[in-house]
């Protein structure tokens, strides 16, 4: 059997990933990507506690975030194609109306 | 059975709310109305209260009504209620009687002035502050009226508030005051220290028990000389009287109401009611005494020299004040009270003749520039004429029995050199009284010029606001101003009648009338007075005689110095040079007290609290803090920069420290 470790080593190395991911690009879809990236690492935990530790806890949660995320995946798209109608780009860094 | 004493307070409060929130728009004639009316109302319920008093059985006195708890805080509580015995009664009598003429007077003497509403709401107020005082069950009581009384002192000396002397001498007169009450403060919490109440009848219950400390000094004395503070604060004695001859500056009738008749002599009502204190506390009531009688002649040889009307009569009242607290020491509280009465008839009386003169002569208070006004002001001179006599201490007016009850009580209670720097004063008096007399009404007028100067307006007057009163020649006031003169005139010549004494073969009714309310309190002290002897009698005759002949030498020399040879005065002066000059400048009194007390207080308060402590560490600390507040958030603004990427930045980083502390803390 594959030890716990390994899995909470591959999950941390998922939500590196994302973070990085989320503070260097500067496009909103591989942003929001990164954001699944993360969601997804964290997940990844979750069942593996939850096998670990014999409890179902882990995987409600898991359909919890599943959840959430196809959610926010919806409102998230449908905002990111609304603001590519009205400012004609994808760059974080341009979309900055509310700025100082 | 309830009188409802109540009421009669709150009958002057109610005049002074109309006329003080209304009275701006009102018409003078109903100003002076409602006035006059909730005034003579309270005057006509005192007279009821009298009348009922009659009627009350020996136990039924003191007649204590009680209304509602004002406060309580632990043990200690104090109520609203109100205390009636022959004393408050006497009090209350003259509160409202005089008071009463006094408003009356004002309609005429205030006629041309402006604030006409508020002059009245101001008097109206007084009296409230001075019933309450005087009816007041407790201490605490006494002292909220006590301290009311002082305010309406200092809004009616300031009433012509644009005049900068009269603004400072109303400031100066509620600060000396707030001297004395620092003490009377003190005795109270004394008081409820060490007897856990303020209530007079649980209060005297509790000091009877305690003993006479003939010994040494204790609790009481401490207490006596703490209220004997108060008293000298309120009732201008040494070393707090340097305010009542600066309070001239308010009206006239004011002067008579306030700084003659009623308030000032508030403190030696407070000494007479707290006389189960003083009867217990010997030193405390030497003191007393000894204050009174330094103030009686020190007032009275400035008064000598004086050349303002008011100012004369202004250190004549201090002298008079000083005479009562020369009974209340000797413990002939029943004296003090007397004079107290009889001096607010003649006092009182002799303000507002000085203000009629005053008013006759268009605001001239030098008396160089009066004299020939008998013609001019004929009722003005007989009632005049009789407060003279009453004061100077000549029988039968009503000075003379008050002040010879007291200068006797002074000396067959042993305290001889009382009695004769007493009976001394007494020929003083009478020489300033009858001098100011000769100079007003005899010999030739020395103001302006009827027949040219058309208008007397010209002095430094207490007409500064008036102004559309042309004046003539100097003219008789208004009837409205001299029938309360005339009233007054016949209380000071018939007021003494009701203490004329065993030795005279009158049957002192006023002795026996107060007797019951000191007696009680001085059960098993010193001041448990021998029986009245027979055998004094012709002692008493004797002393009599003395101080109506000292008086008599009074008028002659003042007749003798200011109607015969009156270019001798000024020759006089001038041979006595520097010490006239002393005495002119009032000993230089308010001098001293600037250097001694008043210069080091400024100074202080400047260098120490103003520029170190306030600006050097309040204000400092309250700057630094602001801008170091300042300089961290302009420091911080950076962070907050809209830029989504580096907040999400901040969140990473944040969360790593968590989770790095929380490894840490794992591994240790």
């Amino acid at each position: 059997m594959v030890p716990l470790s390994y899995y909470l080593v591959l999950s941390a190395v998922l939500f590196a990933c994302g973070v990085a991911g989320f503070l260097i690009k500067r496009n909103i879809i591989t942003i929001f990507l990164s954001i699944e990236l993360m969601l997804n690492g964290v997940n990844l935990s979750f069942v593996a506690f939850a096998a670990q530790l014999k409890s179902l806890d882990g995987h409600i949660f898991v359909f919890f975030v599943m959840v959430v995320a196809a959610a926010e995946a919806a409102v998230g798209l449908a905002i990111i194609i609304a603001v590519f109608r009205t400012r004609e780009t994808l760059n974080v860094d341009r979309v900055n109306l509310l700025r100082l | 059975m309830s009188m409802h004493l109540w009421i009669i307070p709150l009958l002057p409060l109610t005049g002074a709310a109309i006329n003080g929130l209304l009275g701006k728009r009102f018409p003078k004639a109903l100003v002076n109305t409602i006035a006059l009316g909730f005034t003579a109302a309270a005057f006509a319920m005192a007279l009821w209260v009298a009348a009922q008093f009659a009627g009350l059985s020996p136990d039924q006195v003191p007649h204590i009504e009680r209304y509602a708890t004002w406060l309580s805080a632990g043990s200690f509580s104090a109520e609203y209620g109100i205390y009636l015995d022959q004393l408050s009664l006497v009090m209350l009598l003259i509160v409202t009687g005089v008071g009463f003429l006094i408003h009356v007077y004002s309609v005429g003497y205030m006629e041309h002035e402006g604030g006409y509403y508020r002059y009245f709401a101001y008097l109206n107020i007084f009296m409230f502050f001075m019933l309450t005082l005087v009816l007041a069950n407790n201490y605490l009581l006494m002292f909220v009226g006590w301290e009311g009384v002082g305010l309406a002192s200092y809004l009616l000396i300031g009433f012509w508030f644009l005049k900068k002397s009269a603004a400072d001498a109303g400031k100066k007169a509620f600060i000396t005051n707030r001297v004395g009450d620092f003490g009377f403060l003190i005795a109270l919490f004394l008081l409820i220290k060490h007897f856990g109440t303020l209530q007079y009848d649980s209060l005297w219950k509790l000091v009877s028990q305690h003993p006479v400390e003939s010994a040494g000094a204790g609790l009481l004395t401490a207490i006596g000389l703490l209220m004997l503070v108060g008293a000298t604060g309120k009732s201008a004695q040494i070393p707090l009287y340097v305010w009542l001859p600066d309070a001239m500056e308010g009206p006239t009738p004011v002067s008579a109401l306030i700084h003659a008749a009623t308030m000032v002599t508030a403190g030696v009502y407070m000494v007479a009611r707290s006389s189960p204190i003083f009867d217990r506390a010997p030193d405390a009531r030497l003191a007393v005494a000894v204050i009174g009688t330094l103030t009686a002649i020190f007032a009275a040889s400035i008064g000598i020299v004086q050349t303002d009307i008011k100012k004369v009569l202004a250190y004549s009242t201090i002298s008079q004040l000083g005479y009562m607290f020369m009974a209340c020491g000797v413990a002939d509280y029943i004296g003090g009270i007397f004079h107290l009465m009889t001096h607010a008839f003649f006092k009182g009386l002799l303000f507002l003749a000085a203000g009629s003169i005053i008013h006759g002569l268009g605001g001239e208070q030098d008396m160089r520039r009066m004299g020939g006004l008998r013609k001019y002001l004929p009722y003005t001179f007989w009632s005049m004429t009789v407060a003279t006599f009453a004061i100077a201490g000549l029988p039968p007016f009503a000075g003379f029995f008050s002040k010879d009850r007291i200068l006797w009580s002074a000396w067959s209670r042993g305290n001889h050199i009382i009695w004769l720097i007493g009976v001394i004063t007494a020929g003083m008096t009478s020489f300033y009284m009858f001098r100011l007399w000769f100079l007003t009404f005899f010999g030739e007028y020395r103001g302006p010029n009827p027949e040219t100067a058309g208008h007397g307006h010209d002095a430094d007057d207490a007409h500064a606001t008036g102004g559309s009163h042309g004046h003539g020649a100097p003219h008789e006031s208004p009837w409205v101003m001299v029938v309360p003169l005339m009233i007054l005139a016949l209380l000071s010549f018939v007021g003494g009648w009701v203490g004329v004494p065993h030795s005279l073969h009158g049957s002192d009714h006023f002795d026996a009338f107060l007797a019951p309310v000191f007696q009680a309190a001085a059960a098993g002290t010193t001041a448990s007075e021998p029986a009245a002897e027979t055998g004094v009698n012709s002692t008493e005759l004797m002393f009599s005689g003395i101080s109506v002949g000292l008086a008599a030498l009074g008028l002659l020399l003042a007749w003798y110095l200011y109607y015969k040879r009156p270019e001798l005065p000024a020759r006089m002066a001038k041979a006595a040079g520097g010490l006239y000059i002393l005495v002119l400048d009032k000993y230089k009194v308010d001098e001293l007290y600037g250097a001694v007390i008043i210069q080091p207080l400024i100074a202080l308060s400047t260098n120490v609290f103003w520029k170190g402590i306030d600006q050097g560490l309040i204000d400092r600390a309250v700057d630094e803090g602001a801008e170091g507040a300042l300089e961290t958030s302009d420091a911080m603004r950076h962070m907050q920069s809209g830029n989504i990427r580096s907040y999400a930045g901040w969140v990473a980083v944040g969360a790593t420290a968590v989770i790095a502390f929380m490894v840490w803390r794992g591994l240790r």
